[in-house]
C-alpha cells in the first residue's frame, strides 16, 4: 500500500545542506507524510501496488517451530563473502554485508571473522586458560569455572586493523561496502572482566605487558599493556547472548574494546604477564604499517573514529527520484560517537545526521539522514566525531599523512593498515552507486 | 597437569600460609606449578627471555629447511605458495612487502614464530635445536649473520636487525 504524502508537508521540510539533504528531525515533524514517501533501496524495481489478495501462507497453518531458529529461506543469500572458500593454507577472511543488514548489532552468523590457520574445533571441557608470568599465583581456569564468576556485558565493535585497506589505493576500487569495510562488526559480549581474574592471581609490580595466546595451530600471540587489562579488558564467553561462534573464538576470547581486532585473541588459552612486549609476528610485522617516509607505526592499538554510509552503497540502487533515508555506521575506539555529518554534494556542504540511541562507547552507532534525491548526480559522504574530540580525517588530510599506493592493489589485498578516512559514493542519474574519491 | 582436589586444597593452604592475600571473589582458578605450564610457555621476548637451551647452525638449518619448509617457502626460502623468508626490496612505498630482512625489528621473533606456528601442517613438532638451526639458516641467507654463526640463547638476541629503529609507537599514552 502506498500513502500519498501531503505535498505541502514535503515542501515545508527544511533543507540543511546542498543537493537535497533534509533536517534530521524531519521525520518527527512531518510524521507519516515523510515516512510514507520514503523509498527503499533495492536490487530490482518493485511493481506498482495491486489489488490485495490472500496468499497461500495465510490460508493454511504454518510450519513447526525449530529448537534453534533459522532465518527465512528468502534471506539465505545474505551472507558473508569468503576470501579463502577452499581452506587453502593461508588466512581466511569472512566479511560482514553491511549493506544488507541494519541497526547496530551484527548477527552472529554474519559477524566478520579472520582466522590465520583455520578455525579450531575446541572441546570446551578440555579448554584451559592459564594466567602466569609476573603474578603472585599462577592460576588455571576452565570454562566451567569462569562461568561461575561475576560477569559483565558490553556492546563493542571489533575491527580488523586491515579493514578498509582497499581505500589506500591510489584509484577508487569498485567494490561493495562489504568488500571495502566488511572486516568490522559489533556485538554484545558477556564475560568476566580480566581485572577480576588478575585480582586473584595478583600482579607483580614489574609487569607492564601481557602476552595473550590462542589455542589455534599458530598459537597466535599478541602483547597488550597491563593498563588496558585493568581498564576494560574482558574474557568474553558469550556473543549476543549465546556462546561465542567458533570463528569468533569459541570457547573464549580476549576482548579489548576499541583495540585492533587481531589483539582480541581468540581461543584464548594463555596470558603471561611480562616486563616488555613480545614483539610477536603480528605486532612487529603485519599490523605495523609503513608510512610514506619509510618508518612504520607500531602498537597502533586504537581503531580511530570512522564512519561510512551503508544505505545507499554500491549494489543498492535508488528507485527513482524521491525521498530516501541515508544511513550508515560510525564508531570509535576512543569512546562514544558525538556527531556525524553527511554531505550529498561531495563535501561542499554538510548536514548533521540523527544518531540512533543508545550511544555506547566503542560500539557501532547508526546514523540516519533524510534525503530528497532530485534524480541528478550526487556524491554522498559521512564524517564522524568522537567524544574525545577526534574527527574522521578527510581523504586529502589522510593521504597527506599516511600516503596511498603506487599501484592499484587487489580488492582483497592489504596494502596498508588502519584506514579511517571518508568513503564517497557517487549516485548517477540512473540511481546506480559507485565508489569514488571526492 | 592438574592437581587432584586434595592436593589443590593443600597448595592453596600453603599459598595462604605464605602470607599472600587472596582477593575476595570466587577463587575458582587452580594454582599451577610453572613446570606444568612449560609445555605452553613458548613466548620469547626480544631480550631473549624465554629462549630454551640448545642451538643450531645455518648448515644444520639448511638441511631441515629443504626437508620441512621448502615445499611452501620455496627453495632456500625464496618464496613459493607461502611468503619468501629470504630477501626483500627497499621500503619505498606504503605497500612494500615486509620481510625479515627489510622490516622485522627483532631476531627473536623469527625463533618465536617458527617454534609456535611452523611447519604449517605440524606446528610445534620441531625440536628447539631444529628451531635454532632454521633461525640461523634464515638469518644467514638474509646475510644478517655469518654462515658459520651458531644461534643459541646467548647469540640470537644480539643479532641486530636492520630495521630495528624503523618504528614509531603510535599511541604511547595507551602503554
Amino acid at each position: 500500500m502506498e500513502t500519498t504524502p501531503d505535498k505541502q508537508d514535503l515542501e515545508r521540510l527544511e533543507a540543511v545542506a546542498g543537493n537535497g539533504l533534509l533536517d534530521r528531525r524531519a521525520f518527527l515533524r512531518s510524521g507519516t507524510a515523510v515516512a510514507g514517501a520514503m523509498m527503499g533501496y533495492t536490487f530490482v524495481r518493485s511493481a506498482a501496488a495491486e489489488r490485495l489478495a490472500e496468499e497461500p501462507w495465510s490460508l493454511a497453518p504454518g510450519g513447526i517451530s525449530r529448537p534453534y531458529e533459522q532465518r527465512s529461506h528468502f534471506e539465505e543469500k545474505i551472507v558473508r563473502t569468503l576470501s579463502n572458500p577452499n581452506g587453502e593454507p593461508r588466512t581466511s577472511h569472512a566479511r560482514t554485508p553491511h549493506h544488507l543488514v541494519n541497526g547496530t548489532i551484527t548477527p552472529n552468523g554474519l559477524h566478520f571473522t579472520i582466522v590465520h590457520s583455520g578455525t579450531p574445533d575446541i572441546d570446551p571441557d578440555k579448554h584451559r586458560l592459564v594466567i602466569h608470568g609476573l603474578v603472585k599465583r599462577p592460576l588455571v581456569f576452565t570454562l566451567d569455572s569462569l562461568s561461575r564468576y561475576p560477569m559483565v556485558s558490553r556492546f563493542s565493535f571489533v575491527e580488523c586493523g586491515g579493514n578498509s585497506a582497499p581505500m589506500f589505493s591510489k584509484e577508487p576500487i569498485q567494490a561493495s561496502v562489504q568488500a571495502l569495510h566488511g572486516l568490522a562488526s559489533c556485538a554484545e559480549w558477556t564475560g568476566v572482566k580480566l581485572s577480576t581474574l588478575l585480582d586473584e592471581t595478583g600482579i607483580d609490580a614489574k609487569a607492564k605487558w601481557i602476552v595473550a595466546e590462542g589455542a589455534d595451530s599458530l598459537a597466535l600471540s599478541r602483547s597488550f599493556p597491563v593498563k588496558k587489562a585493568l581498564d576494560d579488558a574482558m574474557i568474553a564467553l558469550y556473543q549476543n547472548g549465546e556462546r561465542l561462534m567458533p570463528g569468533n573464538g569459541y570457547p573464549m576470547r580476549l576482548l579489548l574494546p576499541g583495540y585492533e581486532g587481531n589483539m582480541n585473541v581468540k581461543f584464548l588459552r594463555r596470558l603471561k604477564l611480562v616486563e616488555q612486549p613480545a614483539m610477536s609476528y603480528y605486532e612487529t610485522r603485519t599490523y605495523s604499517q609503513i608510512l610514506p617516509n619509510g618508518k612504520a607505526f607500531r602498537f597502533y592499538f586504537l581503531q580511530e573514529v570512522k564512519s561510512f554510509i551503508t544505505h545507499p552503497s554500491p549494489g543498492l540502487a535508488l528507485r527513482g527520484p524521491g525521498f530516501y533515508e541515508i544511513s550508515g555506521i560510525a564508531y570509535s575506539g576512543n569512546g562514544r560517537i558525538s556527531k556525524v555529518t553527511v554531505s550529498a554534494d561531495g563535501g561542499k556542504s554538510w548536514g548533521e545526521a540523527a544518531l540512533q540511541a543508545p550511544l555506547l562507547p566503542k560500539a557501532f552507532t547508526r546514523f540516519r539522514m533524510p534525503w530528497r534525491w532530485d534524480g541528478g548526480p550526487a556524491v554522498l559522504q559521512s564524517r564522524a566525531w568522537d567524544e574525545a574530540g577526534n574527527v574522521q580525517p578527510t581523504r586529502a588530510q589522510f593521504v597527506a599523512e599516511r600516503g596511498e599506493t603506487k599501484e592499484v592493489p587487489r580488492v582483497l589485498g592489504f596494502p596498508n593498515q588502519h584506514y579511517n578516512s571518508l568513503t564517497s559514493w557517487a549516485v548517477d542519474a540512473k540511481g546506480e552507486v559507485k565508489h569514488v574519491y571526492a | 597437569m592438574f592437581m587432584p582436589k586434595p592436593l589443590h586444597a593443600f597448595a592453596l593452604a600453603v599459598t595462604l600460609g605464605s602470607g599472600a592475600a587472596v582477593a575476595e571473589g570466587p577463587n575458582l582458578g587452580r594454582p599451577i606449578d610453572p613446570a606444568d605450564i612449560a609445555p605452553w610457555d613458548i613466548s620469547i621476548l626480544p631480550d631473549g627471555t624465554g629462549l630454551p637451551p640448545g642451538g643450531g647452525t645455518p648448515a644444520q638449518g639448511e638441511r631441515i629447511f629443504a626437508q620441512k619448509c621448502a615445499m611452501c617457502h620455496g627453495e632456500r626460502g625464496k618464496g613459493g605458495v607461502a611468503a619468501a623468508v629470504v630477501g626483500g626490496g627497499p621500503i619505498d612505498r606504503i605497500e612494500a612487502p615486509k620481510t625479515i630482512a627489510n622490516f622485522w625489528g627483532y631476531s627473536t621473533t623469527v625463533f618465536d614464530f617458527i617454534r609456535r606456528a611452523m611447519p604449517w601442517q605440524q606446528p610445534r613438532t620441531l625440536t628447539d635445536n631444529e628451531v635454532y638451526a632454521l633461525t640461523a639458516f634464515i638469518l644467514a641467507e638474509n646475510k644478517l649473520i655469518g654462515q658459520n654463526d651458531s644461534m643459541n640463547a646467548d647469540t640470537l638476541p644480539k643479532v641486530r636487525m636492520p630495521n630495528r629503529d624503523g618504528f614509531i609507537i603510535r599511541f604511547p599514552d595507551e602503554i
